[in-house]
């Protein structure tokens, strides 16, 4: 199982890598970062690029820094630095939580933030948090730096509102408000170890204990991930006792066009949206009362 | 292209296609046949070796991308003729049956104790949850990485092998 032939490029900075992009453009290019998305796809030969750009060295795009405002992830930051780094466990543990549940360990030391992102992955884990976070992808392109929110990168399967010639440099996470707890629930496919449904919760109580927000975020039902707007709205000012979050959950897959395949039936994830979506919930608001 | 890549400790400087995975470079380029190919999809670890420290599956790395970062497989372990505390630890307690997963779990549990050194069941799972086995059903390994923890703890080093 090998790749078909390409030619490879070291980018020694993020200009030279999108410099390469476009000169290769008509040929064929990818960027290729950890390569645990890139690579299985280019064993199958669903992808022959002719140039492959490896990202993987240029400095300043690993690392993870908080501020006041949160935290700036590099785009080459693992999954096994997410897993583990103490700021990501404090300011934003809902990363964490996701990046432990990612793959396994030796996955986990390869892959990236960066990489997760631009793939696009309709069964990857982190595109749920994101939602829930609101966080925002930071790309830099032939004209410079600019900021995509969450809610308009993932458009589709496999297709994000990055261009061909941008790269992502980082993924920035807001600080989370007081009294807000977060969750994400994942069943995971037991031979690869995608979700084959996670959702994410991120919760915000009122000083009387309400619901005063809330962002549930859906992966691996539709064909990319999206915000459970039905089930958000529906816990909106509530206050949250078991029936209510029940009947809410029950509504967490509606608008989404659930896939059915050899994994699940479009039945089953339907089950599982509600029933994942319940439990992060619940989770998220034990969490944000333990606070 | 010509590549440059340090494995266990020797520089290995190589021409080769530019599509050629870590571990056919490691297995049929430079001789290494004890990392294992399995399943070539990144699935049952059998290819794990040691980038830097940390576990990774050769088989969805490229040669090119290991370039000047150092890589240890299972022969660079211990010195010839011995057994490095993990291996050691995988012998006595009969952490292996065919041997297959072995040089591979043996990795994980080299990267898991280095920065974890005293892991408790669910860590160890946690950890090798990338390596699949299909002969002993984990007990064995689970009970092999707790005695390889004790044995590095204490200070262990590569004993020689069939010498007791
Ligand atoms: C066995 C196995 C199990 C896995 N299990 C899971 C799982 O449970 N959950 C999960 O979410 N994922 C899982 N993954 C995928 C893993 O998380 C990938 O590492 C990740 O999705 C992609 O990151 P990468 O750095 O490897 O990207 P690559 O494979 O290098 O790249 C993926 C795509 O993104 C592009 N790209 C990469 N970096 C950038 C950038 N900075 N800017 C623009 N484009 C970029 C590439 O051109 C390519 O098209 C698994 C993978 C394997 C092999
Ligand atoms: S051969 Fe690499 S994971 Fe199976
Ligand atoms: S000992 Fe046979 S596969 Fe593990």
């Amino acid at each position: 199982m090998n790749p078909s032939p390409f030619t490879y490029h070291r980018a020694g900075s993020v200009g030279e890598a999108i410099d390469l992009l476009r000169e290769h453009e008509d040929a064929g290019v990818k960027l290729i970062a950890g390569g645990h998305s890139l690579l299985p796809v280019m064993k199958l030969r669903l992808a022959e690029p002719a140039h492959l750009i490896d990202i993987g060295g240029i400095a300043g795009l690993a690392g993870i820094s908080a501020g006041t405002d949160g935290l700036t992830i590099g785009a080459l930051t693992t999954h096994r630095a997410l897993e583990t780094d103490p700021a990501v466990a404090r300011h934003a543990p809902l990363l964490a939580e996701m990046a432990a549940k990612v793959g396994d360990r030796q996955v986990r030391a390869r892959g990236t933030i960066g990489g997760t992102v631009a793939h696009a992955d309709p069964t990857a884990d982190y595109p749920a948090g994101l939602l829930a976070l609101g966080a925002e992808m930071v790309v830099q392109g032939p004209d410079g730096e600019r900021t995509i929110p969450v809610a308009e990168f993932f458009v589709g399967f496999l297709t994000t509102a990055l261009s061909p010639d941008e790269v992502v440099t980082a993924v920035r996470v807001p600080a989370l408000p007081s009294l807000t707890g977060t969750s994400y629930q994942k069943l995971a496919n037991q031979a690869s170890g995608y979700a084959v449904v996670g959702v994410a919760a991120v919760v915000t109580l009122d000083a009387a204990g309400a619901c005063a927000d809330i962002r549930i975020g859906v992966t691996g039902a539709g064909d990319h991930a999206t915000r459970a707007a039905a089930a958000e709205d529906a816990l909106r000012g509530q206050s949250l006792t078991d029936e209510v979050i029940k009947a809410a959950t029950d509504r967490a897959d509606e608008g989404i066009d659930l896939l059915d395949d050899i994994h699940a039936s479009a039945d089953y994830r339907r089950r599982m949206v509600r029933g994942l979506a319940r439990r992060a919930v619940l989770a998220a608001v034990e969490r944000a009362g333990a606070k | 292209m010509t590549v440059d890549v340090p494995v266990n400790g020797t520089s290995r400087r190589e021409e080769i296609e530019p599509r050629m995975l870590l571990v056919h470079f490691l297995r049929e380029q430079i001789g290494l046949t004890g990392t294992h190919i399995g399943c070539q999809t990144g699935q049952c670890g059998a290819c794990t070796v040691l980038i830097d420290g940390e576990a990774v599956k050769s088989c969805m790395v490229l040669a090119a991308q290991a370039e000047g970062h150092e890589v240890t497989t299972i022969e660079g372990l211990a010195p010839a003729g011995t057994l490095h505390p993990v291996q050691q630890a995988f012998w006595e307690e009969h952490g292996a049956q065919c041997g297959y997963c072995t040089p591979a779990m043996v990795l994980s549990t080299v990267a898991l104790l280095a920065d974890d050194p005293d892991p408790d069941e669910h860590a160890i799972r946690h950890a090798l949850d990338g390596n699949i086995c299909r002969c002993t059903g984990y007990h064995n390994i689970v009970l092999s990485v707790r005695a390889a923890a004790q044995k590095v703890a204490a200070g262990a080093v590569p004993e020689p092998f069939l010498q007791r």
